[in-house]
């Protein structure tokens, strides 16, 4: 019962954070980079953890983030649900992979659930974004990845989540 | 014995709807709510919720750059007091001037059986972030419902039109600039009259006339002005300054651009303006005499 409630705590607390840096201001040049924080996190908790973020949980996230962005609801919470139902079902696949090649199922799964679906969706408002530098939140987040990584198995080792 | 195993493995056969169920379930409640929220305002309320659990973080991101402007404040040098006393000088001395012409304006206005423009209520809010999302020109104030802010409310800075509020949540609320592709101002030259519509550039920072015909009388360093015609924003506000007009023959429309007025970029403070209703609505109203 512990166990569980201390798994909800960490979780929440490492969403929580991946929102900071979502919101945080970054210079104009910069911005298109942002790394997906939010998706990437919740890759690591459904690899490490399956089935403790479940698809609802992602979507949940997923609405709060396009609340934060203005973006249309439901938008991120469409592509955070299929990036958890993608790693929930592959966990055992991608988890044995080395780090670097992880990084690379990570650009996959961001590349093809939410910056594509983002691309199309915004497409059918008449507000695709035509600049190439869109794309670049996926590069950006397989670079951060390994950061990612080590940071929240510290902390899942840390707080001994199972 | 059943507890422990509980939380160690996972069940065999799991309770409640399978997960590829619940992600089709999902998905399809995502669909109809993008296209509720696209087509009609009835997710505000969700909405407004959803901006009052991130407020805190909105507020916690902008902490340490509301410390450094106090900071800032409170080590504001001795000239630029001096200065800024004596450009307040200068501008009470001036605002006394035109509360006697508005005094006029209105009462020329009456003889002519024109209605009367008045002028509205302002607030100083606060930027509290900006870059939502960078192909998008937003930006999330301080302030909402409670400080009786509403949707569709114009937002002005010191030099002219910002843009407009488009979400109100309790603590805060998120306006969408006049820079934004999907926004467009009707505005009118105030050289000549001429009236038109701006568009946002996007990225560009800059505003488009598009629907201005080859033979417009338009010219560079022309200063745009809100026509009010669209009934939201106020008449007669700054909005840009036309930057250049690019003239082909070939081509039915003039290419025009223009230069914002306001510091869209380079702001932390803004006006909201609460618009008195103009004399205009009651006027259309009326039964007309035949």
């Amino acid at each position: 019962m512990i166990q569980k409630h201390r798994q909800r705590w960490v979780i929440s607390v490492s969403f929580a954070a991946a929102l900071l840096l979502t919101l945080l201001p970054l210079p104009d040049a910069l911005a298109a980079a942002r790394p997906a924080w939010i998706a990437m996190t919740l890759i690591y908790w459904c690899l490490a953890l399956p089935g403790r973020v479940g698809v609802g949980g992602a979507w949940t996230a997923g609405l709060l983030l396009d609340a934060a962005h203005g973006a249309l609801l439901g938008q991120h919470a469409l592509s955070f649900a299929l990036i958890a139902y993608v790693a929930t079902r592959l966990h055992l696949g991608i988890r044995l992979l080395p780090l670097l090649q992880q990084a690379l199922a990570v650009g996959v799964l961001i590349l093809f659930f939410e910056q594509l679906p983002g691309f199309w969706i915004k497409g059918m408002l008449q507000q695709a974004p035509w600049s190439l530098s869109y794309w670049l939140a996926t590069p950006a987040s397989m670079l951060v990845w390994p950061v990612v990584y080590f940071t929240l198995r510290h902390a899942r080792r840390r707080y001994r989540l199972a | 014995m059943r507890q422990r195993f509980e939380g160690q493995m996972k069940p065999l056969f799991q309770r409640g709807p399978s997960i590829t169920l619940r992600l089709l379930i999902l998905m399809l409640l995502a669909v109809a709510m993008m296209a509720t929220d696209h087509r009609s305002a009835r997710l505000e309320p969700l909405r407004a919720g959803l901006m009052l659990l991130i407020s805190p973080l909105h507020y916690i991101v902008n902490l340490p750059f509301a410390a450094g402007m106090r900071l800032r404040d409170a080590f504001v040098s001795r000239t630029s007091f001096d200065r800024l006393r004596e450009e307040r000088l200068a501008l009470m001395a001036r605002v006394q001037r035109y509360e006697a012409l508005e005094v006029e304006n209105q009462r020329l206005r009456e003889l002519l059986q024109s209605s009367v423009r008045v002028g509205g209520r302002t607030s100083v809010a606060e930027i509290i972030a900006v870059d939502l999302d960078p192909f998008k020109r937003q930006i999330v104030l301080n302030k909402g419902m409670r400080d009786g802010v509403r949707i569709g409310q114009p937002l002005l800075d010191a030099h002219g039109i910002l843009g407009q509020v488009i979400h109100v949540a309790p603590y805060t609320s998120s306006a969408l600039l006049i820079t934004d592709p999907s926004h467009a101002l009707p505005v009118q030259v105030l050289r000549n009259g001429l009236r038109t519509l701006a568009f946002g550039g996007g990225a560009s920072h800059r505003l488009d006339l598009p629907y201005l015909a080859n033979n417009a009388d338009i010219q560079p360093g022309d200063l745009l002005v809100s026509s009010g015609l669209d009934g939201r924003f106020p008449a007669d506000y700054p909005v840009g300054r036309v930057a250049n007009v690019t003239l082909d023959p070939n081509e039915p429309f003039a290419k025009v651009s223009a230069e914002p007025s306001a510091a869209l970029e380079r702001n932390r403070e803004v006006l909201l303006l609460w618009p008195e209703q103009p004399g205009a609505a009651a006027d259309m109203s009326a039964p007309r005499s035949p």
